[in-house]
C-alpha cells in the first residue's frame, strides 16, 4: 500500500491530513501490518483535547495493545464510529475509511514538522 | 555430626540469621517429647477454646453452613491449587470451573459479565472505583458511610496512591444513605458513587432511586454486596453499573478473616475496563467446545502500566468452593436459605430495641438502652452467647449500639437467651 503524499507522518506511525483548520488522524499501513488482526479501537470522546506527542487512545490486536500518539494538538470534533463495530476495517483501509478522529487544530503549523510520505517510507524501510 | 561441619550447637546452624527475626525463647514444650505426644498436647489445649458458643456476629463475615460436598470437591488433586494455571488452556477442567463461576455470578447479580474472581470483597471496591474512573474519565469518588468501614479503609489505601479524592456520604435517620447529602456532593467531576446493600447496618439501600440520581449526572453506580446470601431473596441491584462483593457466605470458613473471594460484575459495554482474568468459551481446532483466557490485553503482562488492574490472578480454589456451594443449593435452595436467614433475624429483632426503621435482611442494629454494648456482650458471654459488634469503634455517634446477625445456624433457644440477656439489667 502506498503512502498518500498529502498526509504527514509521525515516527510512532500515525498520519494526519490537514485541511484548513481541521486535521484527520489515523494510523499507517505499516502500523496495522505490525499489529496484526485489530480487534478493538479505544478513542477519546468528542470535545476531548489532544496534544501533539501525547497518547489519546489505543489500538488492540490479538497479540498486543498499542498507544496512539497525536501528531497534532487540537480538540476532537468527530470520532470514526465504524471502528467501534468493525475494528477490522483498520486492517483493510488504514489510510481511508478507517481514519480515527477529526480534530480542530490549535496550530496549523505543527503538522509541517512531521515527515512527508517519502521520508516516512524511508523511515519504515530502515526500522 | 555437628563437629564434622564445624558447628558447636544446633543454634550455630542458624546463627547467620538476623537476631530480630528469630523466635528468642524456647518453646514451652518439655524436651524429649515425641511427635504424637506434642499433637496430643495441642489437642488438649484446643479443648480449652470457646467451643459450644452461639455467635451473633456478622459485619461482613457470616456464620453459614458449609455443605460437605464442598471440601470433597475442592480437595481433589486436580483442583487443589489456588492459581489460574500459567499454561491456562491445557487445564480445561480449571477453566471450565471458572467459566461456570462467572456464569453463576452473572445469574446471581443480573449482570452481563463477571470476572474469574477478585481477592476479596474489600479489594474489589477500589477496583470498581478505578474502573469507573477509566470509563468516565473523571476522577472523584463518593462512598456511602454505610459501606463496610474496613472496605472504605481499603478504598482509601488504593485511591491515596492513585490521586483519586474520596468523599463520604452521610446516612439519614433511618440508617440508609442520605439522598440529600448525595445530591449535594454529586458534581460533574464524580466518576462513581459506591453504596452497599444490604448496607453495613443490614438495611436495604434504595438502589433504584440512587441509581437514577447518580446516572443522571453521568457517574457510574457501584454496588457492594457483603452478604451474598441476600441475593437469594432480594432483587439483584441490576441498576448498578458495577457490582462488587464478597462470597465468604458461600461455603468459605471465617478463618480469622481470610482468605476469601471477591466478585466484580458489570455490563457488556464496560468489558474492556474490567480488572482481572476472564475465561471465555470458544471452539478448538476440531470444532469442539473449549475454554480459554480471553481479553487478556487488558492485563498487566501485556498492557504493562496501562493495564486495567494489577490483579492478574484470581482466587480459583475459593471461587470453586463458592461454585460448588451455588451448585448444591441451586436457585430455589438459595432462596430458601435466604428466607430462613430473614425469618430468624426478624424473629430475634422482634424482641430487641432496633435503632433504625428500614427493611433489613439478616443483620440489624440495636440500642443498649442505658447499658454499653461491651457490658451487654460481657453478660451474654457468661450464657455462652457471643453478642454483636459494638459500633462505637467505627461510628462514634452509635457508641451505644451493636450490630447483630442471625443466620440459618442460629437456634431459637440461643436467640431467646440473647433477648433475655439484653433485657436483664
Amino acid at each position: 500500500m502506498s503512502y498518500p503524499a498529502n498526509y504527514q507522518y509521525t515516527k510512532e506511525h500515525e498520519w494526519v491530513l490537514v485541511e484548513g483548520a481541521s486535521g484527520t488522524i489515523g494510523i499507517t499501513d505499516h502500523a496495522q501490518h505490525e499489529l496484526g488482526d485489530i480487534v478493538f479501537v479505544d478513542l477519546p470522546k468528542v470535545g476531548a483535547k489532544v496534544t501533539k506527542g501525547q497518547t489519546f487512545g489505543s489500538v488492540e490486536s490479538v497479540k498486543a495493545v498499542s498507544d496512539i500518539y497525536s501528531p497534532v494538538s487540537g480538540e476532537v470534533t468527530e470520532i470514526n464510529e465504524i471502528l467501534s463495530k468493525t475494528p477490522e476495517k483498520l486492517n483493510e483501509d488504514p489510510h481511508g475509511a478507517a481514519w480515527l478522529v477529526k480534530v480542530k487544530l490549535t496550530d496549523g503549523g505543527e503538522a509541517k514538522e512531521l515527515m512527508s510520505a517519502a521520508d516516512y517510507e524511508k523511515y519504515v524501510g530502515t526500522e | 555430626m555437628l563437629a564434622t561441619i564445624g558447628a558447636k550447637s544446633e543454634e550455630d546452624l542458624i546463627s547467620y540469621l538476623p537476631p530480630d527475626v528469630l523466635f528468642n525463647r524456647k518453646l514451652k514444650i518439655e524436651d524429649g517429647k515425641s511427635e504424637y505426644e506434642i499433637v496430643d498436647y495441642f489437642k488438649e489445649a484446643a479443648a480449652h477454646n470457646a467451643n459450644g458458643y452461639a455467635s451473633f456476629l456478622g459485619a461482613g463475615v457470616y456464620n453459614h453452613y458449609r455443605p460437605v460436598l464442598v471440601d470433597a470437591v475442592v480437595s481433589r488433586g486436580e483442583f487443589l491449587t489456588s492459581y489460574t494455571p500459567y499454561q491456562a488452556e491445557i487445564s480445561q477442567g480449571t477453566l471450565t470451573s471458572i467459566f461456570e463461576f462467572q456464569t453463576m455470578i452473572c445469574q446471581l447479580t443480573g449482570m452481563d459479565v463477571a470476572n474469574a474472581s477478585m481477592y476479596d470483597g474489600s479489594s474489589a471496591v477500589p477496583e470498581a472505583a478505578m474502573m469507573a474512573v477509566r470509563v468516565t474519565r473523571r476522577d472523584r469518588v463518593l462512598v456511602a458511610r454505610t459501606v463496610h468501614p474496613e472496605y472504605r479503609e481499603v478504598l482509601g489505601t488504593y485511591t491515596k496512591h492513585q490521586g483519586i479524592p474520596v468523599e463520604e456520604i452521610a446516612f439519614a435517620k433511618d440508617g440508609r444513605l442520605d439522598l440529600d447529602d448525595l445530591n449535594k456532593r454529586l458534581t460533574d467531576q464524580v466518576a462513581t458513587v459506591i453504596v452497599q446493600t444490604p448496607n453495613f447496618f443490614g438495611l436495604l439501600e434504595q438502589v433504584k432511586e440512587i441509581a437514577a440520581l447518580v446516572q443522571s449526572k453521568g457517574a457510574l453506580l457501584g454496588v457492594v454486596v457483603t452478604e451474598a446470601v441476600a441475593l437469594g431473596l432480594m432483587e439483584p441491584p441490576r441498576e448498578a453499573d458495577i457490582i462488587v462483593g464478597e462470597l465468604q457466605s458461600f461455603a468459605i470458613s471465617p478463618s480469622y478473616g481470610g482468605p476469601y473471594v471477591g466478585i466484580i460484575a458489570t455490563h457488556d459495554k464496560y468489558i474492556r475496563q474490567i480488572p482481572g482474568r476472564l475465561v471465555g468459551e470458544t471452539v478448538d481446532a476440531d470444532g469442539k467446545r473449549a475454554y480459554c483466557l480471553t481479553l487478556a490485553t487488558r492485563e498487566q503482562h501485556i498492557r504493562r502500566e496501562k493495564a486495567t488492574s494489577n490483579i492478574c490472578t484470581n482466587q480459583a480454589l475459593l471461587a470453586l468452593m463458592a461454585t460448588v456451594f451455588m451448585t448444591v443449593y441451586g436457585k430455589q435452595g438459595l432462596r430458601e436459605l435466604a428466607e430462613q436467614n430473614l425469618a430468624k433475624a426478624h424473629y430475634l429483632a422482634g424482641k430487641l430495641p432496633l435503632a433504625f426503621d428500614a427493611p433489613f435482611f439478616n443483620e440489624f442494629v440495636v440500642r443498649g438502652n442505658g447499658r454499653s454494648p461491651e457490658e451487654i456482650n460481657g453478660a451474654l458471654l457468661e450464657r455462652k452467647i457471643i453478642g454483636g459488634l459494638p459500633l462505637g469503634r467505627f461510628y462514634p455517634e452509635l457508641k451505644d449500639c451493636m450490630l447483630l446477625c442471625a443466620t440459618e445456624m442460629s437456634r431459637r433457644q440461643d436467640m431467646d437467651t440473647l433477648a433475655a440477656g439484653f433485657r436483664k439489667q
